[in-house]
């Protein structure tokens, strides 16, 4: 296999008439115009097949990650909470003109409120952390938390994901609402490992305390913000409009899973 | 160390081979060395990325092959980028479609394919100037070597830094995983213990042959 010697030749062009020295512009500009349009027609036709499964790739996610935090979900609701009110959240139409979260109101099969599940964030040690927690508000709790995005040190600061000792802290963590009605009784904090002595206080995980500490933070910061808002809705959550069109089932086989 | 051929070739079962010992893109030629080191923190991130530049190898490979006579040289890298692209853009929506933890997991290097030069190299180097079916083959080793490289990393990384392999338990549990191995530095240590492998095996069979022939053959 004389090929595979390294004969280091200058390479030559090969013999074609399109590579004369003197190529025309044209001839370059249909070139590159030629394969944009071929570039454009493949990623557009991938594009349209895959959106569907896509979208409903991230459907199941949110799913999977809501009955992580939140136990007995058989349907689920989309709003839009703001300090202007409560819209359902249709995913064709736009997003109402006032700024607010989305948060997803799940139901048990007799159409009783479970909780709600809301998104929160937090610059972590790496990057930020993005988590889903239940708030259910019958017993005014978080009842769970489940990390959506995060870069934290593998080993170290990824265990918020899934550290059992730590995820305890989040099954009944203590979300009441002050005499007023606008924030919480008492602040959601992350104390050193070993020092919870309050339901509303978060036991760190030793060697990842910056972790721990940015998801009593964002729950915090979230949780004073949109509790409140959740507890003057709670009539219209408890008891929408029945349209059977906006539920959706969730996946029954979704186990609650911790995995990273 | 790619061999700069001018005529078209015919194939061989080198044409193959090559990519996966004796020209491998990583453990000989050192290219395409950021997901080496970057995504090979588990078993299923070396496959993922593995296949998902085989597949954009292969079929970069079959188009600038294809296109090999239309395209003036003045343009040809600007031509060869956007097809590149092309296959990055539709393998990233392909792995979003079949698994976001996966995508989630791979980041962005995904997208950074694109300037993967084993990809860029193969283009320049052979696709552009063979047949159709001789790029092809040669692209499915390069990639195939390529995965195999990805694989050797990943699987040594996962089993010592978290003790699994593709999540299953191998090693007890009460093994202390070395998560250093997980961690970018573990990258770099592994990679260099494999290619302190591949140089060895390489030295004892040119000592094997110095032996029976006494002629030093280079490049072998």
């Amino acid at each position: 296999m004389n090929h595979s010697d390294m004969t280091l030749v200058q390479p030559v062009m090969p013999q074609s008439k399109q590579l004369q020295p003197q190529t025309p512009s044209f001839a370059m500009i249909q070139t590159l115009a030629g394969i944009a349009m071929l570039s454009g027609f493949l990623v557009v036709l991938v594009y349209q097949v895959t959106k569907p499964i896509i979208a409903e790739n991230k459907r199941l996610a949110i799913e999977k990650a809501i009955s992580v935090v939140l136990s007995d979900v058989s349907a689920k609701r989309d709003y839009f909470l703001g300090d202007e009110g409560l819209v359902l959240f249709d995913a064709g139409q736009q997003s109402p003109s006032f700024s607010g979260e989305k948060i997803y109101a799940a139901y048990d099969d007799k159409d009783e409120l479970r909780g709600v599940a809301l998104e929160a964030a937090a610059t972590g040690y790496q990057d930020v952390i993005r988590i889903l927690y239940g708030y259910d508000p019958s017993c005014q709790c978080v009842t769970g938390i489940k990390v959506l995005k995060m870069a934290e040190t593998p080993g170290l600061g990824d265990k918020i994901a899934f550290d059992a000792d730590f995820l305890e802290n989040f099954i009944a963590l203590d979300a009441q609402l002050n005499v007023n009605l606008g924030g919480l009784q008492n602040e959601i904090v992350t104390v050193k490992h070993g020092a919870k002595t309050e339901p509303w206080q978060i036991d760190a995980i030793s060697g990842a305390t910056i972790s721990s500490n940015a998801i009593g933070k964002m729950i915090n910061q979230s949780g004073q913000k949109v509790i409140p808002l959740i507890n003057k809705h709670l009539n219209e959550l408890k008891h929408p409009e029945k349209e059977p069109g906006k539920t959706s089932e969730t996946n029954p086989e979704a186990t609650p899973e911790t995995k990273e | 160390m790619t061999t700069l051929t001018n005529q078209e070739e015919t194939i061989t079962l080198d044409t193959f081979t090559r990519g996966l010992w004796k020209e491998n893109p990583v453990f000989v030629m050192l290219l395409g060395l950021c997901p080496v080191l970057a995504v090979t923190n588990t078993t299923m991130n070396a496959i993922a990325m593995g296949l998902a530049t085989l597949f954009v190898l292969v079929a970069s490979s079959t188009l600038v092959s294809l296109l090999r006579k239309l395209i003036p040289k003045q343009v040809r890298i600007a031509s060869y980028i956007i097809i590149i692209a092309t296959f990055v853009t539709m393998v990233d929506y392909l792995i979003q479609s079949i698994s976001l933890d996966l995508y989630n997991a791979l980041g962005a290097f995904i997208q950074l394919i694109v300037v993967n030069c084993v990809i860029l190299g193969r283009a320049e180097a052979y696709a552009s100037k063979q047949k159709v079916s001789t790029a092809i083959i040669n692209a499915l080793g390069m990639g195939v070597g390529f995965t195999i490289a990805l694989l050797c990393l990943g699987v040594t990384r996962e089993l010592l830094g978290a003790g699994t392999i593709l999540g299953f338990q191998v090693f007890s549990t009460s093994f202390e995983p070395w998560i250093v191995m997980i961690l970018p530095p573990g990258g770099f240590f592994v990679l260099g213990s494999w290619l302190l492998l591949f140089e060895y095996i390489k030295q004892r069979k040119q000592q094997t042959h110095l032996n029976v022939t006494g002629v030093v053959e280079h490049g072998s």
